[in-house]
C-alpha cells in the first residue's frame, strides 16, 4: 500500500468516524439522562436527510437555508417523539419503554415509506461540497491524494459542534441541569430543576446532531431510503457503548474508533468486505464482556 | 363449574379444533390455507419469544437469527441434490452438503437443535447482560448470523438464497407442531421450572435468595426458545419454499414482538389469539397498500401503510394498555362462564 493510498483511507475513516460521532452523541446524551436506548434515533437521522432533500428539490430553497430549516424541523420532531412515546412511560418497567422505542422506530420508518416512497432517492449535492481537492505532486499520479470537499467539511463541522456542545453541557445553566438530571432525576427535581424541560432540551440537541449527521451523510453517500437509518443507528449506539455510555467525549472517541476500524479492516483485509456490518456488533459484544462501562465510562455498581 | 364439566368442554373444544383443521385443509382455497398455516407458524414463534420476554423477563431481539439457522439447516438437509445443483450456479456447493437428503422430520429436529445450540453459545455472553444491553447484543448476534449467511456462498448460496424447498409444511405438519408447542408451553409454565422462570422475571435477587440458579434457568429458557424458533423458521422456509438472508432482518423479530405485546407479555392464550388475529389482519389489510378509494381520499397505492397501522397499534397498546389483550391471564372455562360466553351449568352445590 502506498502512502498516498493510506492517507486516502485515513481521510475516509476520519469523515466516517465524525459522522458516527455526531450520531453517537445523541444516543449517549439520551441514555445518560433516561437510561433508555432511543431506538428511533437512527430514524431521526434519516428524517434529517429527507427533509433537506425535499426542501431543496421541491421548495427550491438555497441549500444552506434548506439545511437549517431541515435541522430545526428534525430537532422539533425529536422533542415531539419524547413527548409522545417516552414521557407517558417514564415510570413504567424498562421493557415497556424499550418496546415503545422500537415501536416508534418502526412507525417512523413505515410512515417514511408511505410518505417518501420506498424507492431510493439521489440526494442533490451542491457543487460546493463536491469539489475535488488534490494533494501531492501533480507529476507523479501515484502520490496524489484526492479528497472531496465534503470529506474535509465533515470532521470540521463535527469538531465545531463538539466544542459548542461541551460548552453548553459544562458551562451553562442548562448544561448543569442536564448533568444534575442525569445523576439523579428525583434529586434534581427536588432542586427545582424542570426535569421535563431538561429532557426535552436533551432530545432536541440529540436530534439536532442526528439531523446534521443525516444531511452530512446524504452529502457523502447520496442515497436516501427510509431504512437508511437502521444500520448507522445501531453502529452509533455501539460507538456510544464503546466510548462509555453517558459520556460525550466517549461517544466521539467511540465513533472515531469504529469508523477507523471499519475502513482499515476493509483496506488491509479486502476479503472481509462482506462482513463489514458485523464488525461493529463483534466490537459491541467484546466491549460488553470485557469492559461494560466502556473506554471512558465510570464503573457503576448496580443499585438494588 | 366442576371438573367433569370442564373436561367435557375441553374435549369438545379439542374435537372442534381438529375438525376445523381438517375442514380447512380440505375446503380452503390455496391462499386462505397458506394464511391459516402461517398462523400456526406464528403461534410457535410467538410462544417461543413469549417464553423469553413474558415468562423469563429476558428481552431478547435475536429471534430472526434463530429462525434463519433453523430455516437454512432444514432447507439444506431436505433439498434434493439436483435442486441444490440448480440453486448453486454462482459457486458450487461444498461437497459434504451436495448429496445429503434426509426426510422432513429428522431435518426439522436438526433445525431445532442447530438453533438451540446457537442459542446456547450466544447465551453464554448475552445472558450475562441486562435489559437494553441484552436486547442490543442479541440483536447484534442475529445480524452477525445474517451477514455470515450472506457471505458463505458455497454453503448457503449467499444473497441469492435458496429456491424450490420441498413443500413439507402441510396443514397437518404445521398445526401439529403448533399444538405440540402449545401443550409443551402449558406444561412447562405450570411446572416447577415454570414457576422458577416467573420468579426470575419478577425479582432476580429474591429468586436467587430462594436458591434458584438464575444463570441455569435463563440458559435453559434461552435454549428452549431457540429450539422453538428454529423449528418455526424451518416450517416458514418450507411454507414459503424460498428463503434468502433478507427475509431474516430485524423486522421479522419485530413482527413476532408485536404479536407477543399485543397478546400480552406472559400469556400463552394471548400469544395464540394475537398470532391468529395479527396474521389474518396482515393479509386482510393488504388492500391498504394498494390503491385506495375512500370517496374523499383517493390514493394510488401506498406500500407500507399496513405496517403503519400495526406500528400505531403497538404504540397505543404500549402506552395505554401495557398488559395487552390478556395481560398475564390465561384462558379458563371459569372466566368464560363468568362473562356468560359459555352457558352456566348448575350442578349441585357448585356456585357460579
Amino acid at each position: 500500500m502506498t502512502l498516498a493510498l493510506f492517507l486516502q483511507h485515513i481521510v475516509n475513516a476520519l469523515s466516517l468516524g465524525s459522522l458516527y460521532a455526531l450520531i453517537a452523541i445523541g444516543y449517549t446524551m439520551v441514555y445518560g439522562i433516561l437510561r433508555l436506548i432511543n431506538f428511533a434515533h437512527g430514524d431521526i437521522f434519516m428524517l434529517g436527510g429527507y427533509f433537506a432533500f425535499y426542501l431543496v428539490t421541491t421548495f427550491f430553497l438555497p441549500w444552506w437555508v434548506a439545511f437549517i430549516v431541515a435541522i430545526s424541523i428534525t430537532a422539533l420532531l425529536g422533542i415531539g417523539l419524547e413527548r409522545i412515546a417516552y414521557r407517558p412511560l417514564r415510570d413504567s418497567p424498562k421493557i415497556s419503554v424499550m418496546i415503545s422505542a422500537i415501536g416508534a422506530s418502526f412507525l417512523i420508518e413505515n410512515l417514511a415509506t408511505v410518505i417518501f416512497g420506498g424507492r431510493q432517492k439521489g440526494f442533490p449535492i451542491p457543487a460546493f461540497f463536491n469539489k475535488l481537492l488534490k494533494f501531492g505532486s501533480s507529476r507523479d499520479p501515484e502520490n496524489v491524494v484526492t479528497v472531496v470537499t465534503i470529506s474535509m467539511i465533515i470532521p470540521i463541522v463535527t469538531a465545531i459542534l463538539l466544542i459548542i456542545l461541551l460548552w453548553i453541557v459544562n458551562k451553562t445553566k442548562t448544561g448543569m441541569a442536564m448533568r444534575a438530571v442525569s445523576t439523579d432525576l428525583d434529586a434534581a427535581r427536588l432542586q427545582a430543576i424542570d426535569v421535563d424541560k431538561t429532557i426535552s432540551i436533551t432530545f432536541g440537541i440529540g436530534s439536532l446532531m442526528a439531523a446534521i449527521g443525516g444531511i452530512l451523510w446524504a452529502l457523502k453517500y447520496p442515497q436516501l431510503s427510509p431504512t437508511m437509518g437502521i444500520m448507522p443507528g445501531l453502529k452509533c449506539f455501539i460507538a456510544a457503548v464503546l466510548g462509555g455510555i453517558g459520556n460525550i467525549g466517549g461517544a466521539v472517541l467511540g465513533g472515531f474508533l469504529l469508523g477507523f476500524l471499519e475502513i482499515m479492516i476493509i483496506a488491509f483485509l479486502p476479503g472481509l468486505t462482506g462482513y463489514r456490518d458485523a464488525f461493529a456488533f463483534i466490537v459491541l459484544i467484546l466491549v460488553l464482556l470485557f469492559k461494560p462501562s466502556g473506554l471512558l465510562g465510570k464503573n457503576q455498581v448496580e443499585k438494588v | 363449574m366442576n371438573k367433569k364439566t370442564k373436561t367435557i368442554l375441553t374435549a369438545g373444544a379439542c374435537v372442534l379444533a381438529v375438525a376445523f383443521i381438517i375442514i380447512a385443509n380440505n375446503f380452503f382455497d390455496n391462499f386462505t390455507l397458506r394464511v391459516f398455516n402461517l398462523c400456526a407458524i406464528y403461534i410457535i414463534l410467538a410462544l417461543s419469544l413469549n417464553l423469553l420476554n413474558g415468562f423469563t423477563g429476558i428481552f431478547s431481539l435475536g429471534h430472526a437469527g434463530f429462525m434463519a439457522i433453523g430455516a437454512y439447516i432444514s432447507a439444506l438437509l431436505t433439498m434434493s441434490p439436483a435442486q441444490k445443483a440448480v440453486n448453486f450456479y454462482l459457486e458450487p456447493i461444498v461437497p459434504w452438503l451436495a448429496n445429503i437428503q434426509i426426510p422432513f422430520l429428522p431435518a426439522l429436529l436438526f433445525a431445532g437443535c442447530g438453533a438451540a445450540l446457537f442459542a446456547f453459545i450466544i447465551g453464554l455472553p448475552v445472558l450475562r447482560l441486562h435489559d437494553d444491553y441484552l436486547a442490543i447484543a442479541s440483536l447484534g448476534f442475529a445480524e452477525i448470523i445474517r451477514v455470515i449467511i450472506t457471505n458463505t456462498q458455497n454453503i448457503t448460496n449467499g444473497a441469492l438464497g435458496l429456491k424450490g424447498l420441498p413443500k413439507y409444511s402441510s396443514t397437518y405438519a404445521v398445526w401439529g407442531c403448533a399444538v405440540l408447542a402449545i401443550i409443551f408451553m402449558v406444561a412447562l409454565i405450570n411446572s416447577a421450572f415454570g414457576r422458577s422462570l416467573k420468579a426470575v422475571r419478577d425479582n432476580e435477587i429474591a429468586a436467587q435468595a430462594m436458591g434458584i440458579d438464575i444463570a441455569h434457568i435463563k440458559t435453559v429458557s434461552f435454549v428452549i426458545s431457540g429450539f422453538m424458533a428454529g423449528i418455526g423458521g424451518a416450517l416458514l422456509g418450507h411454507l414459503m419454499q424460498t428463503i434468502d438472508p433478507k427475509m431474516f432482518v430485524f423486522s421479522l423479530t419485530y413482527n413476532i414482538l408485536l404479536i407477543v405485546v399485543l397478546g400480552g407479555n406472559g400469556s400463552i392464550t394471548g400469544s395464540i389469539i394475537a398470532s391468529v388475529v395479527v396474521t389474518v389482519c396482515m393479509e386482510l389489510l393488504r388492500f391498504l397498500d394498494g390503491p385506495l378509494n375512500l370517496i374523499f381520499i383517493k390514493t394510488d397505492g401506498l406500500p407500507g401503510l399496513r405496517m403503519v397501522v400495526f406500528s400505531l397499534l403497538l404504540m397505543i397498546v404500549v402506552i395505554y394498555r401495557q398488559r395487552g389483550l390478556m395481560g398475564t391471564n390465561e384462558f379458563s372455562w371459569d372466566y368464560l362462564s363468568k362473562i356468560g360466553l359459555v352457558p352456566r351449568i348448575k350442578n349441585g352445590k357448585e356456585k357460579m
